[in-house]
């Protein structure tokens, strides 16, 4: 593989699973014009796995929803996989999360059911290097743009692997130890932008209270079933741009979680918006899973923002020196 | 003299909200307020969506000091509110139009519901200059203002599962195009040839918010001609422009 040929290196999808697609960082730049950002739902666990492969923390990875995947791969590669845990086999031999291995030509790689969080990411030497569109290679399934033919993954299809100009070396050390997805999840959030829609006593309601996970969250929005917020005077708003992780209220009073495939607009208030270091560990939530909200500052949130993108590049140096 | 406000929306974003309602001012404001800041894109400024009277600016905390995004956008927008709203150009897109029939299912009973004929709806539709608020919903869904209340009807009861693409509709009080295919529930009047999103096209939206949309009525025949050309490729959308001042 670290040979001068382009030969094609390619991927062949055996059994997706319910829903794979290719995720990167997202479609950043193009709010303005209505598209969604998109991206992985859970960018820690797709940053770490391209670190322990040798690749940029932002590249393309496959997003595996609730395991269940089988692929085979018809060129060498270097793989981890992070994110939810469940078993992994390559040639049936059980092998560790959150670990780099070399794979051959005809390995075959085996993902079964998660047994907590959502998401598997399976990183790959060189990324997924299906045609980027608008700066990305994200997939946006509800317009089928981006990503592999703007679909999710389908038995037999084949998914190319960039280039790689370097192997990765000492792979036996290229590790971490894997995060835990516990069912009960608290989430850090500050308050606004629409927060005056509700009463103090509201919004204290919504930091002491436990939601639960329902079965209508997706990628766009985890849905949650709990005390519904009241608010002074109904919560349409005059459709504003929505950040990422903002807890939209509709008119049914039920927050939603705004993920990575939310619209770009929308019509109810926010009162309040789950913090950007938080946002990955949303992204595993499975329904039935209790979610508390901690109500936390401006100040403490860049902090915490500052604190991952440190671990991060601080795991980024150390592998890249093995 | 306008006023705004400036509002936390995580610890990635901030919305400027200016007061004054859904009038094409403030819409001007913003997109003023959206105009200078373009130039920070590719450094701090990661995304940013105009929309009515406000403005998400997205950006990355580990590149920039929160609050030296908050007094850059201070400093512009008390700028913009203190002086006049100036508006250098408009820019109108003159989008065909085959109303009716197969094209536009629901204009018998748009001009029913409102005691018109079919084509005195086309005309008073086709008869303004839409300013085009924001885009949002969908990729390249343009937020129009200034349907004429003779022709606002209310939205269809239960929604259609699928529109075509390039459809014209109108939903209470708003008109718009669908740009792809999509469920909704606006009642269908008319189609055009002319693709508004085109994944092949750079860009890949026809129009940005703050243009102006001209609707104009063609034929059969014509909405085929136009169509396949756009089908190749070869169609250029006529763009009027009128400079002010």
């Amino acid at each position: 593989m670290c040979s001068g040929d382009k030969e094609e290196r390619l991927i062949k999808i055996i059994i997706p699973g319910p829903l794979t697609t290719v995720q990167d960082a997202g479609r950043t730049g193009y709010m303005a014009q209505g598209f969604p950002v998109c991206g992985a739902a859970d960018a820690d666990s797709m940053e770490i796995g391209n670190i322990l492969v040798g690749n940029a923390p932002d590249t393309a990875v496959l997003e595996i929803t609730l395991g269940g995947f089988a692929a085979e791969f018809l060129s060498d590669s270097v793989v981890a996989v992070t994110g939810a845990d469940a078993p992994f086999f390559i040639n049936g031999v059980p092998l560790e999360r959150y670990r780099a291995y070399p794979l051959k030509k005809r390995d075959y790689i085996y993902v079964g059911p998660v047994k907590s969080g959502c998401r598997i990411y399976l990183c790959v030497s060189g990324g997924i290097s299906t045609e980027p569109f608008m700066g990305s290679r994200s997939t946006f399934l509800k317009i089928g743009m981006g990503g592999y033919k703007g679909r999710k993954l389908m038995p037999g299809d084949m998914l190319p692997m960039g280039y790689v100009p370097k192997m990765p070396k000492k792979l036996g050390s290229r590790s971490v130890v894997p995060p835990e997805f516990s069912s009960t999840v608290t989430l850090r959030a500050t308050v606004g932008p629409q927060d005056n829609m509700f009463s103090p006593e509201e919004i204290d309601k919504f930091f002491s209270s436990e939601y639960t996970v329902t079965p209508a969250s997706d990628r766009m929005g985890i849905r949650l079933d709990g005390p519904f917020l009241n608010s002074l005077n109904g919560t349409d708003i005059i459709s504003d741009g929505i950040a990422c992780g903002s807890v939209q209220i509709p008119s049914d009073g039920k927050p939603i979680i705004l993920c990575a495939d939310r619209q770009t607009t929308g019509g109810y208030a926010k009162p309040v918006t789950v913090i950007s270091a938080d946002m990955p560990k949303a992204g595993q939530l499975v329904p039935g899973n209790k979610v508390r909200f901690v109500r936390v500052t401006q100040e403490e949130a860049y902090k915490a923002a500052i604190e991952r993108s440190r671990y991060i590049k601080k795991l980024s140096k150390k592998l890249h020196r093995l | 003299m306008n006023d705004y406000r400036i509002n936390n929306c995580g610890d990635t974003a901030f919305s400027v909200e200016f007061y004054g309602g859904i009038t094409p001012e403030t819409n001007q404001l913003v997109r003023q307020l959206w105009g200078q800041l373009e130039k920070y894109k590719g450094s701090w400024l990661v995304d940013a969506a105009p929309s009515f009277c406000s403005a998400l600016i997205v950006f990355d905390p580990v590149r920039i000091k929160p609050e030296k995004v908050k007094a850059k956008l201070e400093k512009i927008c008390d700028s913009l509110c203190g002086g006049e709203v100036k508006i250098f150009e408009k820019r109108t897109f003159i989008i065909p139009v085959c109303y009716g029939e197969e094209f536009g299912e629901d204009l018998e009973e748009v001009a029913h519901i409102n005691s018109l004929t079919p084509k005195e709806v086309v005309e008073i539709h086709s008869g303004t200059d839409y300013y085009i608020y924001m885009l949002g919903f969908l990729p390249g869904f343009p937020y129009l203002g200034g349907l004429d209340s003779r022709i606002a009807t209310p939205r269809l009861v239960s929604p259609r599962t699928k529109i075509p693409a390039g459809s014209v509709g109108i939903g209470g009080n708003q008109t718009g195009i669908y740009p792809l295919v999509s469920p909704g529930g606006w009642r269908l009047i008319g189609k055009t040839p002319v693709r508004p999103y085109d994944a092949e096209r750079v860009p890949a939206v026809l129009y940005n918010a703050g243009d102006y949309i001209r609707f104009v009525p063609i034929d059969k025949a014509e909405f085929e001609r136009i169509d396949r050309l756009c089908e190749k490729g070869e169609y250029e959308c006529a763009v009027e422009i009128k400079k002010k001042d």
